[in-house]
C-alpha cells in the first residue's frame, strides 16, 4: 500500500474511535511505555539496587559473626524492602508491556469477536485503562505502603492494581465471550477483517519476528541444559560456605561468598532477561507486522522503522548477555538497543496517528 | 477459517486459560505459603548460625533450595503455557502466510500444541518426580517439537519472500 492510500475497507476496520483504533493505539503506546520504563530502570536503579542486596548480606553474616540473632529480623527486614523495590519495578516493566502486547492481540482478534460495536470500543477502554493503571499501581506499592489504607495488610496501591486486574479480567471475559459467539456461528455483528497487504515490512517483520523467537527458544534450551541446574546447586553451596564462614569469623571469606552469590544472581538474570526480551521482542515484531497497513508513512520510512526495530530487538539481549563479560560498556549498548525499539515503535506509532488523522480529515472520502 | 489456523487459535486460547487458572490456583492456594516458607528458611539459616546452631542452619539452607526449586518451576510453567499460548494465537491469525501445503501446516500446528503443552507440563512433573526419566523427556521432547515447529513456520514465513513463479 502506497503512503496515505486509504483502503476500501479502512472505515469498518479502523473507524474514529473504534475498538481496533484504540487497542491498536493503546497497545503501542504501552509498550513503548513500558520499556521506557525498563531503560530507566535498567540505567538508574538495577545496579544500586543490586549493590543495596549485597550490603544487606554482608550485615547479616555480621550479625552471624556477632552472635546477634535479635539483629537480623531488622536485616532481613530491611533486605525484604530492597527486593520489594525492586520486584515492583521490574513487575510494572512487565506488565505495562504485556498489556500492549493483549492490546495489539485483540486489536488483531477484532474481526472475530462478535459483539455490537460500543460493546467493543466499552470492552477496548475497559482494557487500556486497566492496562495504564495496573502497572502505575504496582509502581506505587514501595512507596505508598500501607498509608491511610483502611485495610491492615493491603495498601491503596495495591487496591489500584487489584482494581485494574479486575478491569482487564472483564476485558478479556467479554472479549471471550465475543470469540465463542463468533465460534457458535453468532458473527453477524462482527467487524471485516483488517486490510491485507504483502508489503516488504509486514514480510520482514513477520518472518524476522518469528526468527526472534526461535533464537529465544534456542537460547533457553540450551540455558536449561546447560547452566539452570549448576546455578541451582551453586547457590545453596555459597549459602552454606556463607554460613560457616560467619560462624568462623571469618570476614574477608564472607565478603567473597557475598560477591559469588552477587555474580551468580548476575549471571542467572541476563540468561533469564536475554532469553524473555529476544522472545518478546519476536512476539511484537509480529503483532507489528499485522498493523503495518495502518502505519501512513512512506515504504523508505517504513523499511527504516522496521530495521531499527529489528536491530534493536537483537542488539538489546545479545548485549544483555555480554554484560558478564564486558560490564556496563554492554549495559550501555543494550539500553542504546532498547531505546532503538522505544524510537521505532514511537514512529510506527505516528505513522498510525497519521492514518488515523486522514481517514477522520472532513474531506477525506473514507468519512 | 483452515484446519491449521483453528487448531493454534482455539489451542490457544485453550492453553492460555489453562495457564491462567493454574496460575489463579497456585497463587491462592500455595505461592504465598511457599514464599514464607522461602524467606523464613532463608532468615532461620542465618538467625541459626547466629545463636550458633550450625546443623539448623544447614538444615534450613537445604529446605530453602529444595523449596525455591520447586517454586522457580511453578512459575516457570505458568509463564510458559501463557507465552505459548499467545504465540499459538498470533502465529494462528497469520499461519496461511506460512507457504507450505494445507497438511503440512496442520501437522506444523499439531507439532506446537503438542510441544506447547508437553514442555511445561514436564517442568512441573519435575517437582513430583525428581531426576525421573519421564518428566525430563517430556519437556525436552515438547521444547524440541515447539523448535521445530517454529523452525518450520519461520522457514514458510522466509518462502512468502520469495516472488511466486
Amino acid at each position: 500500500m502506497a503512503s496515505g492510500e486509504i483502503p476500501s475497507t479502512a472505515v469498518a476496520t479502523f473507524g474514529r474511535m473504534s475498538a481496533r483504533r484504540l487497542l491498536i493505539l493503546g497497545g503501542i503506546a504501552l509498550v513503548a511505555g513500558g520499556m521506557f520504563l525498563g531503560d530507566i530502570f535498567a540505567v538508574f536503579f538495577l545496579h544500586q539496587n543490586g549493590r543495596l542486596q549485597g550490603e544487606a548480606l554482608i550485615a547479616a553474616t555480621r550479625a552471624v559473626a556477632a552472635q546477634n540473632p535479635t539483629a537480623m529480623k531488622d536485616i532481613f527486614a530491611h533486605l525484604g524492602g530492597i527486593l520489594e523495590d525492586r520486584g515492583t519495578k521490574v513487575d510494572a516493566h512487565v506488565h505495562m508491556i504485556d498489556a500492549g502486547y493483549l492490546a495489539l492481540l485483540f486489536a488483531l482478534l477484532q474481526p472475530f469477536v462478535a459483539l455490537s460495536a460500543p460493546g467493543k470500543k466499552l470492552l477496548a477502554v475497559f482494557f487500556i485503562t486497566g492496562g495504564v493503571l495496573l502497572p502505575v499501581g504496582i509502581f506505587l506499592i514501595h512507596y505508598v505502603g500501607l498509608a491511610y489504607s483502611p485495610f491492615s495488610v493491603i495498601g491503596w496501591a495495591s487496591i489500584v492494581a487489584d482494581s485494574a486486574g479486575a478491569l482487564l479480567v472483564v476485558a478479556l471475559l467479554g472479549e471471550a465471550w465475543g470469540l465463542w459467539n463468533y465460534a457458535r456461528g453468532r458473527g453477524g455483528t462482527a467487524e471485516i477483517d483488517s486490510p491485507h497487504e504483502n508489503s516488504w515490512s509486514r514480510r520482514i517483520l513477520l518472518s524476522g519476528g518469528t526468527v526472534l523467537v526461535l533464537l529465544g527458544f534456542l537460547h533457553g534450551a540450551w540455558y536449561a541444559a546447560a547452566d539452570l541446574y549448576r546455578h541451582e546447586e551453586q547457590e545453596a553451596t555459597i549459602l552454606h560456605v556463607m554460613i560457616d564462614e560467619a560462624a568462623a569469623k571469618n570476614l574477608p571469606g564472607i565478603a567473597n561468598q557475598v560477591t559469588n552469590l552477587g555474580n551468580l544472581a548476575g549471571e542467572k538474570a541476563v540468561n533469564i532477561a536475554a532469553h524473555s526480551h529476544i522472545i518478546e521482542f519476536g512476539l511484537l515484531a509480529i503483532l507489528l507486522s499485522f498493523i503495518q497497513p495502518y502505519v501512513s508513512l512512506s515504504e523508505n520510512w517504513r523499511r527504516r522503522w522496521v530495521k531499527v526495530l529489528l536491530m534493536g530487538s537483537i542488539i538489546l539481549p545479545l548485549f544483555v548477555l555480554l554484560e558478564l563479560k564486558f560490564g556496563l560498556v554492554a549495559g550501555g549498548i543494550a539500553d542504546f538497543g532498547g531505546l532503538m525499539v522505544i524510537i521505532a515503535l514511537i514512529g510506527m506509532l505516528v505513522g498510525v496517528l497519521r492514518y488515523s488523522g486522514t481517514l477522520d480529515a472532513p474531506s477525506g472520502d473514507a468519512r | 477459517m483452515s484446519g491449521a489456523r483453528k487448531l493454534l487459535i482455539f489451542g490457544g486460547v485453550t492453553l492460555a486459560a489453562i495457564g491462567m487458572l493454574y496460575g489463579l490456583y497456585y497463587a491462592v492456594f500455595v505461592e504465598h505459603q511457599t514464599l514464607d516458607s522461602i524467606g523464613g528458611s532463608l532468615d532461620a539459616s542465618f538467625v541459626h548460625a547466629a545463636e550458633g546452631r550450625l546443623p539448623e542452619a544447614h538444615e534450613a539452607i537445604d529446605t530453602y533450595a529444595a523449596v525455591k526449586y520447586d517454586y522457580v518451576r511453578q512459575v516457570d510453567v505458568h509463564s510458559h503455557w501463557i507465552g505459548l499460548a499467545m504465540l499459538m494465537i498470533v502465529l494462528g491469525v497469520a499461519f496461511d502466510r506460512v507457504r507450505f501445503s494445507e497438511r503440512i501446516r496442520f501437522w506444523i500446528a499439531v507439532a506446537f500444541l503438542a510441544g506447547s503443552v508437553g514442555f511445561p507440563l514436564g517442568v512441573i512433573l519435575r517437582t513430583v518426580n525428581r531426576g525421573g526419566v519421564f518428566p525430563s523427556a517430556l519437556a525436552v521432547g515438547g521444547s524440541a517439537l515447539v523448535i521445530m515447529a517454529l523452525l518450520a513456520a519461520a522457514i514458510g514465513f522466509a518462502r512468502q519472500m520469495r516472488p511466486k513463479l
